[in-house]
Order: C-alpha cells, then sequence, then structure tokens
C-alpha cells in the first residue's frame, strides 16, 4: 500500500516510530414511529504516527496521508517526543514495544452488503411497526447499525497486524406515556452489539423481541414503583454487563491506578499493592477473564493498538485479584502484569488502557433454581441509569424492568427499581451465578474515558447473579 | 481554510444532475493535546482533523453521508465524486422523508477569529514550571476549530475559532485534589500562576481530617460549575422538543402536572454570548436568545429542523439532538462575600460528578461530590469532605428548596473532546438549597 511505503520510506532516526491507519466505514439504519430516518453513510480514513525517541513520546493524527501530510505527521510528532523527552512520566527507552506480524477478521457469515439495502430496511421497518401495540406507546423505534474498520499497525522496525471487523448493533425501544409517567423497555443498541454479519439477528432472536417489549412497557406503566429495604436482587445480564463494566472493568485499569486519569474518569479504589497481595475482591464464585479471543464478541482482536497479542487471562479467580488491566507502557511503568488492552477509539486518538472484553465466567445455577433460592428480593433487568464515584466504589444503578421474588417465586412486575452499593465489598456478596443457559454475549459501544476523550466499543459476557443484603429502592 | 471549503462546495454544486441539490457541513481543527500526570507529561500530540457530512437531496427522497478530507484538493474531489455516486446510488432506494427540513433562504454568514495563540510547546513549559513541586494532573488543549455550512443554493457559513483550555487538578492524596480551569483566547503566564495559586491555597484544606457525612438532608451550596453539570444534565432530554412531544422529556412533570421551579430560576440558550457556532446542520441561523425556562415556568423548547417539520412548529437551529449549546441561567442576589455566611453549616460543593437521571420521569438525579467540597460550620470551613451520592429532584432543589443564586456568574467552557474539541459554554451562578439529598 502506498501509505505504508511511504512510512518506511520517511521513518526518522529515532528510537521507535509506527504508523497506525485506519479506514473505518459505517451505516446506520434508523426507523422511528414507523418513519425511516435518513440512512447516513460514514467514511473515515486517516493514520497517527507515534514516536519515542531519548525517552520522550510524541504522537500525531491527521488524515492528509500525502507524502506532505505523513512528513508533517511525523515532524508534529518528533518535535512532541523531544518536548516531552525530559519531562514524562517514564523515560519511553524502558518500554519495549511490540514487534509482531500478524492478522485478524471478524467471523461473518451474512455479510451487510451481500444484503440490499431495501431489505435491510425493511427488517428494521417491521420490527418498528410490531411495537405499536398501545395508544399508549408514544415513541418506538427500530436500529440496525453496522460498522466496518480496518486498521494496520506498522512499526518502523519491521513489525505488521492488520485487523478487519465487521459489526452489527441492533436495537428496539419502545416508550409508553400517562399522565406525568413515562416508561421504556428496549433491547440492544445500547448494550448489545457483536463481530459478524446479519446472522447475529437470528442469534439474538431479532425478531422476537417486539411483542414482548411492548406488553412489559404496558404492564409497567401500571406498575407499583420497586419497594425499598434491603434484600437479595437477582440481576439478568444485560444489568450484570453494566456492573462489572462500572465496578470491575474501571476500577482495574491501569492507567487509573496510575494516575492518569484523575483529572477526569477518575482514580480507583485498587491499589498496586491489592495486585501484589491477592486482595480478595469478590466472593469465590466469582471469576472474571480478559478474553479478546472468544468468538465474535464486541471487542475481539488478536493484537490490541500497540500491537500487543492478545491472550485469555484471568483478572479475578475464586474471588481473588489477580492482575490489572494495562497495555505494555502501564505495565512497565507499574511494574506489574496487565493485559494486551491498550486501544484507541481511532486514529485520531492516543492509545490508553482500556476493557476489551471482560466477561464473568458462569457458574451452575439455573434460572429458575436462583430465583427458588430468594425468599425477598427483586429481579432486574435491562439497565437505564448508572452512576459511580470517581474511585469506582459508591455506585447506584437503575433498571427498566423488576419483578418481585417472594418465598421463591417471581411476583408482580415494579417498575423503577434501583439499587447502591460500594464495589469494594458489593460483589463478596454475590452468592449465585448463573450457568451457561443465563450467560448472555453482551457489550456496549459507548465505554467513555481519556483525555482527549474517547468512546470505544466494549464486549461483557455475564450470567445472571444473585446478590445478598442489596440496598434496593424505587422511583419517586 | 474557508477559502478551500467553499471551493470543494462550488465542486459539489458543478457534479450535481437534474434536479438534485445538496447541503453540507465542515468540521475541523487543528488542535494540540498534552496530558499530564504528576506534573510530568503523559501523552503530547497534534491531530488535524477535517470531515465533510454532505446530504444529496432530490424531491423529498435525501441520503446523508460523510467523508474525511485529507486538505488536498484533487484528492478530495474525487473522494467527494465517489461520496456522491454512492448517495445517489441510494436515492432510489429510499422513501420520501416526510421530516426533512432544510434552509431555502440564502443566508450567508461568517464569523472569524483571529489566532493569537502562544506555540503549545511554550504553554506546556510554562504549565510544567508553574505546577512544580505539585501533583498536578490534567490537560492542555489548543489550537483552531473550524465549522462550515454550504449548499447548492449558494449559501455558505463559516465559523473559526482558536482557543485553548487547560483543565487540570492539583492532588493532595487519594481522591482529595483541587479542580481548576483557565480556557480563553489569549493565554497569559500570569493568569496561570494566579489561578494555580489559588488552587494550591485551597490544597492546605484538603490536608485536614475529612469529614464523613451520614446520609440524610443537608444545607448545601452548589459552585457554578457544580450548577453547570447538574442544571447541565437536562440537556439530556430536558429541553428538546422532540422529547417534550414524545413525553420523554425529565421536564414531563412541568408540562404534564403543572409543576413548577423556584421564579428565580430563569434559564436560555444564549447563543449571542456563547462561544458556538450561530448556524446549524441544515443552513438555519440560531436565534440570539431562546428562553427555556422563565420565572421558574417552562416556556420555548429548542427545536430541530427535523422536529420543526415533524411537529408542524418553527425551527430555532437547535442541533439533532436539542440539547443547549451556550447554557446560560439568570444571576441571583447573593455575593460572593456572603455565600459561606448564608450557607452557615452545610456542604459546600465545588464539583460533582457523574450525574444521570435516577427517576427521569420525575427529574431525580443522583450523582457524587468529587474534587474539593468542604464541610462548613458557622459560616466558616472546617474539613475536607468525603465524597457522598446525593439523590435529588430538581424540583425540590431547584424548586421550593432554593434559596437563592449568586450575584456573579461564572462562564464555563466546555473542556470536552469526543470526536473534536467540544465548543459549548455555560454562563451561571452558584446556587444555595435546603434539604439536599445525600443517600451513600
Amino acid at each position: 500500500m502506498i501509505v505504508e511505503q511511504q512510512f518506511l520510506r520517511m521513518r526518522p532516526a529515532v528510537d521507535f516510530c509506527s504508523l497506525r491507519l485506519v479506514r473505518s466505514r459505517e451505516e446506520i439504519i434508523h426507523v422511528r414511529q414507523d418513519i425511516l430516518q435518513p440512512v447516513v453513510t460514514g467514511h473515515d480514513t486517516g493514520a497517527m504516527i507515534t514516536i519515542t525517541d531519548n525517552g520522550g513520546m510524541g504522537y500525531a493524527a491527521t488524515s492528509d496521508l500525502s507524502s506532505e501530510g505523513l512528513k508533517a505527521a511525523i515532524e508534529q510528532a518528533w518535535t512532541w517526543a523531544k518536548c516531552s523527552a525530559a519531562c514524562s512520566v517514564i523515560d519511553f527507552r524502558k518500554v519495549v514495544m511490540p514487534k509482531y506480524q500478524g492478522d485478524y477478521r471478524s467471523h461473518v457469515e451474512k455479510r451487510w452488503d451481500t444484503v440490499p439495502l431495501s431489505a435491510k430496511i425493511e427488517i428494521a421497518r417491521s420490527e418498528c411497526a410490531r411495537l405499536k401495540t398501545d395508544d399508549r406507546i408514544v415513541d418506538w423505534d427500530a436500529l440496525l447499525w453496522f460498522i466496518e474498520e480496518e486498521q494496520i499497525l506498522l512499526t518502523a522496525d519491521g513489525g505488521r497486524v492488520s485487523q478487519h471487523l465487521e459489526i452489527l448493533i441492533p436495537g428496539l425501544s419502545v416508550t409508553a406515556n400517562a399522565g406525568s409517567e413515562t416508561v421504556r423497555r428496549s433491547f440492544g443498541g445500547f448494550d448489545l452489539g457483536r463481530q459478524g454479519g446479519l446472522e447475529i439477528l437470528d442469534d439474538i432472536q431479532y425478531t422476537q423481541q417486539a411483542p414482548k417489549l411492548s406488553a412489559e412497557v404496558i404492564q409497567l406503566l401500571a406498575a407499583p414503583n420497586c419497594p425499598t429495604g434491603v434484600m437479595d436482587v437477582l440481576l439478568d445480564a444485560d444489568q450484570m454487563y453494566l456492573q462489572i463494566h462500572e465496578s470491575v472493568g474501571h476500577p482495574l485499569e491501569l492507567d487509573r491506578i496510575l494516575g492518569d486519569e484523575r483529572n477526569y474518569a477518575g482514580t480507583t479504589f485498587v491499589t498496586p499493592d491489592m495486585l501484589r497481595n491477592h486482595y480478595q475482591y469478590g466472593s469465590a464464585l466469582m471469576n472474571i477473564t480478559f478474553d479478546p479471543t472468544l468468538g465474535n464478541q464486541l471487542a475481539t482482536y488478536a493484537f490490541d493498538d500497540d500491537g500487543l497479542k492478545a491472550e485469555k487471562v484471568f483478572i479475578i479467580k475464586d474471588g481473588i485479584l489477580q492482575r490489572a488491566l494495562g497495555g505494555v507502557t502501564s505495565q512497565t511503568r507499574a511494574g506489574l502484569p496487565g493485559t494486551a488492552n491498550s486501544r484507541a477509539s481511532g486514529w485520531n486518538r492516543p492509545p490508553t488502557d482500556r476493557m476489551a472484553n471482560l466477561n464473568l465466567e458462569p457458574g451452575v445455577f439455573s434460572f429458575e433454581a436462583m430465583v427458588g433460592s430468594i425468599a425477598n428480593g427483586v429481579y432486574m433487568k435491562r439497565n437505564t441509569s448508572w452512576s459511580i464515584d470517581d474511585s469506582r466504589n459508591k455506585f447506584q444503578f437503575g433498571c427498566e424492568y423488576g419483578r418481585r421474588i417472594v418465598d421463591g417465586e417471581l411476583r408482580e412486575v415494579v417498575k423503577k427499581p434501583c439499587y447502591k452499593g460500594i464495589s469494594a465489598t458489593f460483589w463478596r456478596n454475590l452468592k449465585r451465578v448463573g450457568n451457561r443457559d443465563t450467560v448472555q454475549v453482551l457489550g456496549t459501544p459507548y465505554c467513555g474515558k481519556g483525555e482527549p476523550n474517547q468512546v470505544v466499543r466494549v464486549g461483557h459476557a455475564t450470567p445472571a447473579c444473585v446478590f445478598g443484603d442489596v440496598d434496593v429502592f424505587g422511583g419517586e | 481554510m474557508q477559502n478551500y471549503f467553499n471551493e470543494l462546495a462550488n465542486f459539489l454544486t458543478a457534479q450535481l444532475k437534474g434536479d438534485e441539490i445538496f447541503t453540507c457541513t465542515f468540521s475541523g481543527e487543528d488542535s494540540n493535546f498534552v496530558r499530564f500526570n504528576q506534573n510530568l507529561i503523559r501523552q503530547a500530540g497534534g491531530v488535524a482533523q477535517r470531515n465533510l457530512s454532505l446530504d444529496l437531496i432530490q424531491g423529498r427522497r435525501h441520503a446523508p453521508g460523510n467523508c474525511t478530507l485529507t486538505g488536498e484538493r484533487s484528492q478530495d474531489e474525487s473522494r467527494l465524486a465517489q461520496i456522491l455516486d454512492e448517495l445517489r446510488r441510494k436515492l432510489p432506494h429510499l422513501p420520501d422523508d416526510p421530516h426533512l427540513l432544510y434552509a431555502t433562504q440564502v443566508n450567508s454568514t461568517e464569523q472569524l477569529g483571529e489566532n493569537r495563540l502562544i506555540p503549545a510547546t511554550d504553554a506546556v513549559q510554562q504549565i510544567l514550571a508553574a505546577g512544580e513541586g505539585q501533583d498536578l494532573v490534567g490537560i492542555y488543549a489548543s489550537g483552531g476549530i473550524f465549522n462550515g455550512f454550504a449548499n447548492s443554493l449558494g449559501q455558505r457559513n463559516w465559523f473559526s475559532t482558536y482557543s485553548f483550555n487547560f483543565d487540570w487538578s492539583l492532588y493532595h492524596q487519594g481522591d482529595k485534589a483541587v479542580k481548576a480551569a483557565y480556557a480563553g483566547f489569549d493565554w497569559d503566564d500570569k493568569v496561570l500562576r494566579a489561578k494555580m495559586d489559588g488552587a494550591r491555597n485551597q490544597l492546605a484544606i484538603l490536608a485536614q481530617e475529612p469529614k464523613t457525612l451520614a446520609p440524610g438532608q443537608y444545607r448545601v451550596f452548589l459552585s457554578p460549575v457544580a450548577v453547570y453539570d447538574f442544571v447541565g444534565l437536562l440537556g439530556w432530554g430536558g429541553f428538546g422538543l422532540k422529547s417534550h412531544r414524545t413525553k420523554q422529556t425529565p421536564l414531563l412533570r412541568m408540562i404534564e402536572a403543572g409543576a413548577t421551579l423556584h421564579p428565580a430560576l430563569n434559564i436560555r440558550e444564549n447563543t449571542a454570548e456563547g462561544v458556538a457556532p450561530n448556524f446549524d446542520g441544515k443552513g438555519f441561523s440560531k436565534p440570539e436568545v431562546v428562553t427555556l425556562i422563565a420565572g421558574g415556568a417552562y416556556r420555548d423548547c429548542l427545536v430541530s429542523p427535523r422536529s420543526a417539520q415533524e411537529y408542524g412548529v418553527p425551527t430555532n437551529g437547535a442541533s439533532p439532538d436539542e440539547a443547549p449549546d451556550s447554557l446560560d441561567i439568570a444571576a441571583g442576589d447573593i455575593n460572593a462575600d456572603q455565600i459561606l455566611e448564608r450557607l452557615d453549616t452545610g456542604v459546600f460543593i465545588n464539583n460533582v460528578w457523574y450525574l444521570n437521571y435516577s427517576d427521569q420521569p420525575a427529574c431525580r438525579i443522583t450523582g457524587m461530590t468529587r474534587f474539593a467540597c468542604f464541610w462548613v460550620e458557622g459560616g466558616k470551613i472546617v474539613a475536607p469532605l468525603n465524597v457522598m451520592r446525593f439523590d435529588e429532584t430538581l424540583y425540590r432543589a431547584f424548586g421550593d428548596n432554593l434559596l437563592g443564586l449568586t450575584v456573579e456568574r461564572e462562564i464555563i467552557v466546555d473542556s470536552g473532546s469526543y470526536g473534536g474539541r467540544s465548543s459549548k459554554s455555560g454562563r451561571v451562578p452558584g446556587a444555595l438549597i435546603k434539604d439536599f439529598n445525600f443517600n451513600l
């Protein structure tokens, strides 16, 4: 490729230099209230040059991929490397950057481009139409969001990693109103995306969701508020993913532990000593893995954006903390093991420590057995509200849909189920972990962090779980 | 850059066939971003990006697309021709769009910023010098931001600004820190040092034994920054016409149940005094002011062109998300030197964090205190506060329980940079509130 050849020809005499070239394309089909919204087609192409030299590091991102553009980017990155040489958080000569050769492609069975646009529109249109079943339904929509991304990471010393991703993010939502009360049920969109093609719609039973959502939103409209009290909660996978994301994933990011994020995304209650001293993060039922190699998850890849080879590792095993989430630079700075998770949101942002696929391994309990184990509690489904402190400790989450559990039986629907807790102790009250039948492969395309700000895609596969002694409450 | 955009718009106009027309927007930036941790550089670099969004329209059918631009004319013209061809092929497969609306009255404007920035490397050296001996963490961002609009009817709009935004914290230890910001168009090392000294002075208070509050209701003072974040959350669905008509607005009880806020509360989208462009993505000019809440009662909505067409009302040039870009909350009558005395005993909240609706129809908002928040007794700061979670409705906090707003207002320039550097800003007072609910 011309850009690669130009880069190799221009590579400067520095300690390390890389080119990360990203081309992405997206198409969004969105039908709202049975009206097709503008079908947006996006193309994004650019490159980032990274240089380390004499202990400093600098980068430059540009959408100008001409030889002049690359030359200017190299000069700018080099200027910043020189400027930071004597005043960086680490002498970058100590960071051994990876030099791999390899590639990765998403497994795709039914390619987006092989299905005519009109047919894809019809899928969204027909599912949208099925959502409007009652006059009290005031808004409803269906989404198919396709992303294709090709990235080439080239190092001046011979590394070359090529990765090609195809992603589908489907969604449905329905909103109902009565007077000053409005409730919502939704599926996907915010919490469900996978690598692959349109076969994902079959995998997730996309065309079977609308009637259930419409029925549930009307149920919610007439439902009482979730009760207040300390009780057990049974969190379905579409709330568990968020619980894992906010109270396990973010606290364990090594750049937070190193303090990089303290001005924006925040610090963490996790310390290097906890990592060295086998801190008990949760009950013995808690097994968290970092697994960027798993099938069709949203953040599956073979190499991170620094070129480090991705491998599955346990982050928490039998409740005991094993390691943090940090790429090669953070690992060197902290003197701690990490993971291949140095990731950027695109060509115009530098990689930082992010989650990729962070999963809770399944346990042995069926959904029915978990319900049966609860004398007094609430079943909660689908996250709708999330907030956690800057140390990732005091959290409060809310869900769209709940049901009381009394004496081991699912009872009436309750609206606005919320719960609050503290990460450092919450996971120690993990009482039951659902079996493989309760697992859902979820994730979000909207994980925000970093300065400058970046949104990346992360995957979370998780079963439903029971937690004990949880502070539960409802709406106003 | 303005000329380049106009040349591309002329190129696009020449490529049209038959009764086709187009609208397009340009966004670009030449930015420097330097991250700091422990008063050392964590990551330093530059981002040069240009993006063009194009909407090809034929009758009521239209196909939008966007692409990055290289800045090299022949390459970009080739790329735009490909996009145009792709959109043209798509048009026959698309139905009429009943909600399409774009400006047909030509109204060309330009707002040209002057580049008075010092070299970013110089600013960084001054920051490192000013922060010497401190645990400074944050980001310096600077450079040009460019926005344009054009259509095949001949309209051309251009906006450019050259600004800096240094957003930082000084840490004492753990999560105890002072947050500060310095943003503008003319960098002055003396101003930086004065702000750094101010932050450093507050650090001394953070060294004292922190106080942990029991959950309950407390008298609080929200700084202007905290008010900007608390009321700013309403930008998430609160003021948009679509969210009102679909009953999803967090202000639902104001439009359905007659709820009101404190009569002292006046909220406006003040484009005239903000730093954002005064035109939208469909070619409409934004009015100088849109009054959102007047005397505590709901007044007008922000209306995007699409919502305007859908609901049959005039647009006021709002963005597709119908959120304020230039939030303006009117001043009150509490002087700055009276704040601690009026607070008497309670919590001085400098910053809040991670706000979200915990009950959206009731506009109940949860979030955390963050950075330098203090416990005040008898009008004197006595201890830093360990972080607390609040869960409180807008109707209580800025309704019956609002004791007053400050005379002095702070200009807040958004330091956000998702996708590109933000042009949002606010001009807001602080707020004294009783019985503010902390729950964790």
